[in-house]
């Protein structure tokens, strides 16, 4: 059996202003074929007007038992939010 | 489109894991998912899990993709240039599903090319529905109006399913789907109002596609062996007695807006339970055609193996070709 | 300039959309892979809205209450007006790339030139489809590119594919008396000046594919005339079938 085309991670600009956002996957054996594959995949409905199509083998992800030491920690530093600091009514424009 | 669970009854829950969990994992994992949270591709999940997931979506996927066959069989035949464009544009949206489906499984650790000799092996099933014949263009607005009537229904809760990808396959889907009943009621609706022939041949649709579309629920919830597993874990959300009733509640009202009868002499409004009954399904039809003996089982297997193996030089090609540009750029 | 020859070019241009369309059509749920499917069938979905427009045109400038549904399901062979290119069979992928490429790059020169059309509705259309075959054209060079530049097999496929089609690009390129008026007026495009350019881009992309260019051999024309290969009225039996087994009837 021929080689599987290689998996891509598709990612769709919605509209100038957003950022490009995950949509799905597709196969194709070189880049430009992604693209395409991912324009006729993803975008018939007016979905996008940018695509970013990455392999799939290249995302390097964090691993969810990590997750505690990645991302707790921030958990307590509420003093990075504005609603931490407590200002009176009347102060206006801060 | 979609599938339901499809084994037979006779076989025992293939959910059987091979090793003992981790019951501490487990309960974890039980307990999210309880609590609706979303299980996502790198979450430790129990492999129970994995494989009925697998199965599950797979399962779907070659659904989409078989599905594709009978109302391909009327594309180039369409009558009008607004229903070709339509219909192709639905079929392709099939297509996409697919697509999608296929690559929320990839997630959970096997190939697309896994998942294809899996069906043309017929190790993996596809929905009873598609091996039924799309005789006349009335099949067309039957299917569209039954069969993704009842895939919808089936579809929606699975937008808050358990694992990640496939909510999210789920989501997009269900978005697409929403033209295809509606445009399969307007063919039926305009042939309904037409020549007599033409209300000929949409009776004779409703007639042959009714009850292999109730039997797309899938068996009786008192035989449904993955059934109360599938809930606890959020695969499923209701169950296939419930929205086998759904279905039907909703679309004889519909059949009767346009003049056609139910080929059910049984069905009845019961005025207490606020629903209809209904007639005895053939279940053991259902598990004929489960087991591969659905009229067209044969034509649709060997159209899709032919496909694939009449598409493997090309595949083959653009790899080869990738690889010598790989090598080229390398080189320079 | 007469109606008659706006109505014979307007089927032209709707007829080579409407039966590569069908054509394309042919491939749903058969492809290669699932994301070449979904491709083919965007093509396919293009061609066909071009075909609804241009043959509405027809319908409107000929008058006798024919829409483009009258047009494309009521005509028979000899009334069709499309280039041979369009409705050969798609054999496999090689030949209908081998089609879709040749024919493409023609359709994508052939609509930037008449979005100039002096012919309003022409104009529009063309402006809205040049855009679409400019996808399609990249798509089938790309592919050109893959298959001859691929492994042994999908090279001598696409050679075939290639040397199946070209006897049919010299009709893409002629001109007759039905439409030298039309171009004269400014509504018609010259095709006979896009041909340098055509054959450069040809060219270019069979060098990118490692393919040589076909030797010129004797043109095989007919179709602006009605003079279809026997290819087309099978197509037109199916396309047409029920139409014509139910007149009368609303779809």
């Amino acid at each position: 059996m021929s080689k599987e085309w290689p998996l891509w991670e598709v990612f769709v600009r919605a509209k100038n202003g957003l950022a490009h956002k995950h949509v799905g996957s597709v196969h194709a054996a070189d880049g430009r074929m992604a693209i395409e594959a991912a324009r006729d995949t993803y975008t018939r409905r007016m979905e996008g007007i940018s695509l970013w199509v990455v392999p799939s083998a290249s995302i390097v992800a964090s691993d969810p038992n990590d997750a505690g030491e990645l991302f707790e920690p921030a958990a307590d530093k509420v003093y990075r939010h504005p609603t931490f600091y407590s200002i009176p009514d009347h102060i206006k424009n801060i | 489109m979609y599938t339901t669970e499809l084994d037979d009854n006779k076989k025992k829950p293939a959910t059987v894991p091979s090793a003992p969990e981790d019951p501490v994992r487990l309960a974890a994992f039980e307990a999210r998912v309880a609590a609706d949270d979303f299980i996502e591709p790198k979450d430790w999940m129990p492999e129970a899990y994995r494989k009925t997931l697998i199965r599950q979506i797979s399962q779907h996927a070659h659904s989409e993709i078989v599905g594709m066959l009978p109302e391909g069989n009327w594309i180039t035949r369409a009558p009008s240039l607004r229903r070709k464009a339509v219909l192709l544009a639905k079929v392709q949206d099939e297509g996409g599903h697919g697509l999608y489906l296929y690559a929320a499984a990839e997630t959970l650790g096997t190939s697309r090319d896994e998942m294809i000799e899996a069906l043309h092996s017929g190790r993996a099933k596809y929905s009873t529905i598609f091996n039924y014949p799309t005789l006349t263009w009335a099949d067309i607005g039957a299917i569209g109006w039954l069969v993704d009537g009842a895939a919808i229904m089936n579809q929606v809760p699975l937008q808050r399913t358990s694992y990640g990808p496939y909510a999210r396959a789920m989501v997009r889907i269900c978005k697409e789907e929403s033209f295809h009943q509606r445009q399969g009621y307007e063919i039926m609706m305009t042939l309904a109002a037409g020549t007599a022939e033409q209300k000929r041949m949409a009776q004779s649709a409703l007639d042959r596609w009714w009850w292999p579309s109730l039997m797309m629920f899938g068996p009786p919830d008192d035989n449904s062996p993955n059934s109360a597993q599938s809930m606890r874990w959020r695969i499923k959300r209701e169950t296939n007695d419930q929205i086998r009733q759904k279905f039907i509640d909703v679309t004889v009202p519909q059949a009767e807006a346009i003049d056609l009868q139910v080929p059910d002499p049984a069905l009845k409004w019961n005025e207490t339970r606020g629903s209809y009954d209904f007639g005895e399904i053939d279940w053991e039809e259902f598990y004929a055609v489960v087991r591969g003996e659905g009229p067209l089982a044969k034509e649709r297997m060997n159209a899709r193996v032919k496909a694939w193996e009449e598409g493997a030089w090309v595949r083959e090609a653009a790899m080869a070709h990738a690889d010598k540009r790989r090598v080229r750029a390398a080189a320079e | 300039m007469s109606d008659k020859a706006l109505f014979e070019y307007a089927c032209r241009l709707g007829d080579d959309s409407l039966i590569l369309g069908q054509r394309l059509s042919e491939w749903c749920g058969h492809a290669p892979m699932l994301e070449i499917d979904l491709s083919l069938a965007n093509i396919g979905l293009d061609l066909i809205g071009q075909a609804t427009h241009f043959l509405k045109l027809a319908g409107d400038v000929e008058g006798k209450g024919r829409d483009a549904d009258a047009l494309a399901f009521r005509r028979d062979v000899l009334d069709f007006r499309n280039c041979l290119l369009v409705e050969q069979p798609n054999g496999d992928f090689a030949q209908t790339i081998a089609r879709q490429f040749l024919f493409s790059n023609w359709q994508e020169l052939l609509f930037r030139d008449l979005t100039r059309s002096r012919n309003e509705t022409i104009a529009a259309i063309a402006a809205k489809a040049v855009k679409e075959v400019a996808y399609h054209t990249r798509f089938a060079d790309e592919w050109m590119v893959r298959l001859g530049d691929g492994t042994d097999e999908s090279r001598g496929r696409i050679a075939a594919g290639l040397d199946w089609m070209w006897r049919f690009v010299d009709e893409l390129f002629e001109v007759d008396a039905a439409i030298a008026p039309l171009i004269a007026a400014g509504i018609g495009a010259d095709v006979r000046a896009l041909r340098t350019e055509w054959d450069a881009r040809v060219a270019k992309t069979l060098a990118d594919a490692t393919l040589e260019l076909p030797k010129p051999r004797r043109a095989t024309l007919g179709g602006r005339a009605g003079h279809h290969s026997e290819h087309l009225g099978h197509l037109l039996s199916e396309m047409q079938f029920l139409q014509r087994a139910y007149p009368g009837a609303t779809w």
